[in-house]
């Protein structure tokens, strides 16, 4: 399905507010960890990908940790959110069996 | 209220320079950041301590004026009163958000200062995320409904679909706070909570509970009527059922989330219920079984 326009946000405008150079969104681009789309030759980032691109603007600016840094964070943070999927749905079935 | 030690908080010492306390913070803000610690309350309230804690003490007539008062802090209004006749001004030492509002800070900060003084990087476009606990019971989980929470005041209607699993987490897009500067709103996550039920058991989409049968119909066969979250069935019991027996009723267990007519198995395990306050005519009828 095409991308609705009022799903993107300019990356131009995102910089501004975020007082963030883009060539750092570039460099995320770079390393997979945010998808950049081009709509009526505009840069734009989709609004689902805000919520991390901010946290890596945060971890970036607040913590100095550099793209790599960010990259190996993210990947953790991802291995992290499906062992606590996986504790979650084990302690389900551990109820089943104290209860 | 209570007296906060912004010294203990960055654990430091009160004769630390301005070097040690930007360090301290910088490496407990590495420490608990939220970013750093998806989830996790403890981490949070940390963080909040430790930036509150870095705003007094990075800015040195605040940290003067906590270190002059300290314990005695209510009466911190004269200094204030003289303060802002020497109209003093300061620049704010570095902050970071966090995702968070960096102004939610203690009441011991507000009653001391008056609330944030900002300082911070603003780095928020799209609102803050919030997140929520619901506490469902097995019944109401079996059926999608509809529940309404009070979120900042409004009232949301929410639709749960059925064979939802504890601890899972429903995300309402657009519910979080409103975003700043033309930034979207944040997210909405719901953490469901599903009780206990004293009769029934689940795991994962099938259910498990145990019916009682009497003695007769365990050697002889029969029919018994089983309760299940739909409603009541008749099963069929084989003559010569042991106690302890379970069978599987095919598609008579929880509904499969977001699988509209899929439904797990219900297991049911046969209690034998033995007769008690015999008559004597049964006894000797026992009694006669026993030794044929």
């Amino acid at each position: 399905m095409p991308m609705q326009e009022e799903d993107l946000i300019p990356a131009d405008e995102f910089c501004v507010q975020h007082k963030v150079e883009f060539s750092f969104i570039h460099a995320l681009q770079n390393y997979g960890l945010i998808e950049i789309v081009t709509v009526n030759q505009k840069t734009c980032i989709p609004l689902e990908k805000l919520k991390d691109l901010e946290r890596f603007i945060r971890l970036h600016y607040e913590l100095d940790i550099n793209t790599e840094g960010i990259d190996a964070i993210a990947q953790l943070l991802n291995r992290i959110e499906n062992m606590q999927d996986e504790i979650s749905s084990l302690k389900n079935r551990l109820r089943f069996y104290e209860e | 209220m209570e007296y906060v030690d912004y010294y203990k908080i960055l654990e430091l010492d009160k004769n630390a320079t301005d070097e040690a306390i930007k360090k301290a913070y910088r490496k407990l803000a590495r420490k608990y950041h939220p970013d750093l610690n998806p989830g996790d309350k403890e981490a949070t309230k940390k963080f909040q301590q430790i930036n509150e804690a870095n705003e007094v003490l990075s800015d040195p007539e605040k940290r003067k004026k906590y270190d002059q008062y300290g314990k005695d802090w209510q009466h911190a209004e004269q200094f204030e009163q003289a303060r802002q006749q020497r109209q003093s001004s300061h620049a704010g030492g570095q902050q970071f958000s966090g995702g968070f509002d960096a102004g939610d800070f203690s009441d011991f900060f507000a009653s001391m200062f008056g609330g944030s003084t900002g300082g911070s990087r603003q780095t928020k476009f799209r609102g803050q995320d919030y997140s929520a606990e619901l506490t469902l019971n097995l019944t109401d989980a079996y059926t999608t409904h509809q529940q309404t929470i009070t979120v900042d005041g409004k009232n949301i209607r929410i639709t749960i679909p059925a064979g939802i699993e504890n601890g899972q987490k429903i995300k309402l897009k657009g519910h979080g706070a409103a975003g700043i500067n033309g930034g979207p709103n944040g997210d909405l996550y719901i953490t469901i909570e599903i009780a206990g039920h004293p009769r029934y058991k689940r795991l994962g989409n099938d259910l498990y509970t145990t019916a009682d049968i009497d003695l007769y119909t365990a050697l002889l066969g029969g029919e018994i009527f089983v309760e299940t979250l739909s409603g009541k069935i008749k099963v069929k019991v084989l003559p010569e059922t042991q106690n302890g027996t379970k069978i599987r009723l095919k598609n008579k267990g929880f509904p499969v989330y977001k699988q509209e007519g899929q439904f797990g198995d219900l297991y049911i395990t046969y209690q034998v219920t033995l007769p008690t306050n015999l008559t004597d005519n049964q006894k000797e009828l026992f009694t006669q079984l026993s030794t044929m």
